[in-house]
């Protein structure tokens, strides 16, 4: 049985009729990890008896009959910042090295009831503060489509995972591009959904106003289904919307005629994007008006502004959400049971904190919580904190006025391909700036998505379609009929020796 | 403005981070290079503007009902040092 091509769907049916169990399917992905990952490193931890102890249980589910999930028995990774009971949460940090949670998150219990199977853990920039995943502590993750080359972060586990079928799905998260980034650089689907759309806890947080948990799937319609099993309103994530969550799949194949693509010419410059890049792009425009969309183009001003705008609102929440590794409650301490030891290692409390925190965590790490601080301190917080915050009101105006004219804005999700090892990350501004087109929507709290949309040099190309605030439906309405009229995925295979 | 390694210790120590003088020097010069690219923001437009945090709303309030948590152990084994119910810390005052 190849599994090369299985969606969730694809998966479903055959559990369905019976063809396979999610047992066998299960164990099938477990031995293409064991296959192949040595070569891409996307997991940091196999979780195999768990695995096959939920495929077990998700049998039980679908032999039952009872109004089975379509995620049922489906098997996943789970990005390494995402809270796992009982199974080691990361944050592919030293300074969280051997955590354990006591607790899931919502997202996870959500789908677990649905019969989630976790096939483990997989690698992720160190807090998510990359956008590469070389800044993982673990080492980076590489790109199945050329093994020299990063899969985009900081979800690169995830994309990877399901770019090499290591996995059916996975979860991942996006402050500032983390799962459309890597989507783009993989050849898959990854969606970020509105702000307060899923429920955040049980993320290990990194910036409060932009963390959004989300799916990276190989197609829209399973992005669609992962959305519909994770959405909604929790008590423990006072953030989240009471808004209703709506049927994402009903009107999936409904035509884009007439719909009003918005082309942002910020987004397209010569100085920004690779010139094939925006060739590949280009065409796609052009298969969305065979569609029977709509072109118009807009301006979005404040564009110019969203990465120096991200990169002190990050930080800034950053150096507030990391202050909770200290070196008392949990992670690494240099306070340790031996008192004679741990007198050497911290003389008294305050070296506790500076002590596990200087060797906990890794230098971007340490980087962002710098900038915050300093951002956020006595005589600064009004130049820079408060003048991002300015700022990011008149990026979210820029987007409120262009959607007033169109249903959804297209443009590339990266300025190039996926880049090599190594070549940016000796220079974080460098990093910082593969994130051109996709903080806006993050600053913005609006829902985007990217989907594969060519070929360059051999490595896939994304194109990121945003639309208004809790109109999922919109974007994946024109992300399917793009994907139905194009099958890019049967070119994007990755090549890898077994 | 670049940061001197003297203000990057003075950072570090509202951070709690202690740094060795090669991270202070390196640290001193990536963190100047991040600070004057995010300089263009003064220049910016932001006239008739209110400054955006976050989407949402603020203030959303549940019940006050106590909900079982029977990890309370887990929780206090993760911690480097306990005693007893405890999780132990070195001398505040």
């Amino acid at each position: 049985m190849t599994i090369n091509h299985l969606t969730i769907t694809d998966a479903a049916e055959l559990l369905a009729k019976k063809k396979i169990s999610s047992v066998e399917l299960t164990k099938i992905y477990l031995k293409r990890i064991k296959k192949i990952d040595t070569q891409l490193h996307a997991y940091i931890t196999v979780t195999e008896e768990v695995a096959l102890a939920q495929a077990k249980e998700a049998d039980k589910k679908i032999k039952s009959g009872k109004n089975i999930s379509p995620l049922c028995g489906i098997p996943a990774s789970v990005k390494d910042i995402i809270m796992t009971k009982n199974i080691k949460s990361t944050a592919c940090s030293n300074i969280l090295a051997d955590y354990m949670p006591a607790f899931d998150a919502t997202i996870i219990e959500r789908l677990k009831s649905q019969g989630l199977v976790i096939l483990g853990k997989v690698n992720c920039d160190a807090f998510a503060h990359g956008a590469s995943t070389e800044n993982s502590d673990f080492g980076p993750t590489h790109n199945p489509f050329d093994l020299e080359r990063v899969p985009g972060g900081s979800s690169g586990g995830s994309a990877a995972s399901v770019a090499a079928n290591e996995c059916v799905y996975s979860l991942g998260t996006d402050t500032g591009g983390s799962i459309r980034q890597p989507a783009a650089f993989c050849g898959v689907v990854g969606l970020k959904p509105t702000y307060g759309r899923i429920s955040r806890y049980g993320l290990i947080s990194m910036t409060s106003s932009t963390d959004c948990p989300g799916p990276i799937a190989k197609t829209v319609k399973d992005a669609a289904l992962i959305l519909q099993a994770i959405a909604g309103q929790d008590s423990y994530d006072a953030t989240t919307s009471s808004m209703s969550v709506p049927d994402y799949s009903k009107n999936l194949g409904k035509n884009i005629k007439k719909l009003k693509i918005g082309i942002p010419k910020e987004y397209f410059l010569p100085t920004g994007v690779d010139k094939k890049v925006k060739a590949t792009i280009d065409e796609a425009i052009k298969k969305f008006k065979e569609l029977g969309a709509e072109i118009i183009d807009i301006t979005l001003p404040y564009t110019r502004y969203a990465v120096p705008v991200y990169y002190i609102i990050t930080p800034s929440e950053v150096s507030s959400n990391l202050e909770r590794y200290d070196g008392i409650k949990y992670g690494f301490s240099v306070a340790n049971a031996n008192g004679r030891e741990s007198k050497r290692m911290a003389a008294n409390l305050y070296e506790v904190y500076s002590k596990s925190r200087g060797l906990g965590f890794g230098a971007e790490a340490k980087r962002r919580i710098m900038i915050g601080t300093y951002a956020l301190s006595a005589g600064f917080y009004d130049a820079y904190y408060k003048q991002a915050a300015l700022v990011r009101a008149k990026i979210k105006n820029d987007f409120d006025d262009a959607f007033t004219k169109v249903d959804v804005i297209l443009t590339p999700t990266a300025p190039d391909t996926a880049f090599k090892l190594g070549e940016k990350n000796n220079d974080p501004l460098k990093m910082y700036l593969e994130d051109i087109y996709v903080t806006a929507a993050s600053l913005a709290g609006l829902p985007a998505i990217s989907l594969p949309c060519g070929i360059v040099n051999n490595l896939p190309v994304g194109l990121q379609l945003i639309s208004k605030a809790f109109d999922e439906e919109t974007i994946l309405r024109a992300a399917y009929n793009y994907e139905t009229a194009t099958d890019w995925r049967t070119q994007l295979i990755p090549n890898l020796k077994v | 403005m670049p940061l001197s390694t003297q203000e990057v210790d003075k950072i570090a120590k509202l951070a709690r981070l202690e740094l060795t003088e090669e991270e202070k020097n390196k640290y001193a010069e990536q963190l100047s290079a991040i600070l004057e690219y995010v300089e263009q923001l003064k220049n910016a437009d932001i006239t008739n503007t209110e400054p955006f945090f976050q989407s949402g709303s603020a203030n959303v309030l549940r019940q006050d009902e106590i909900k079982p948590f029977t990890e309370t152990k887990q929780l206090i084994d993760s911690a480097p040092q306990q005693e007893g119910n405890f999780i132990k810390v070195r001398s505040i005052l």
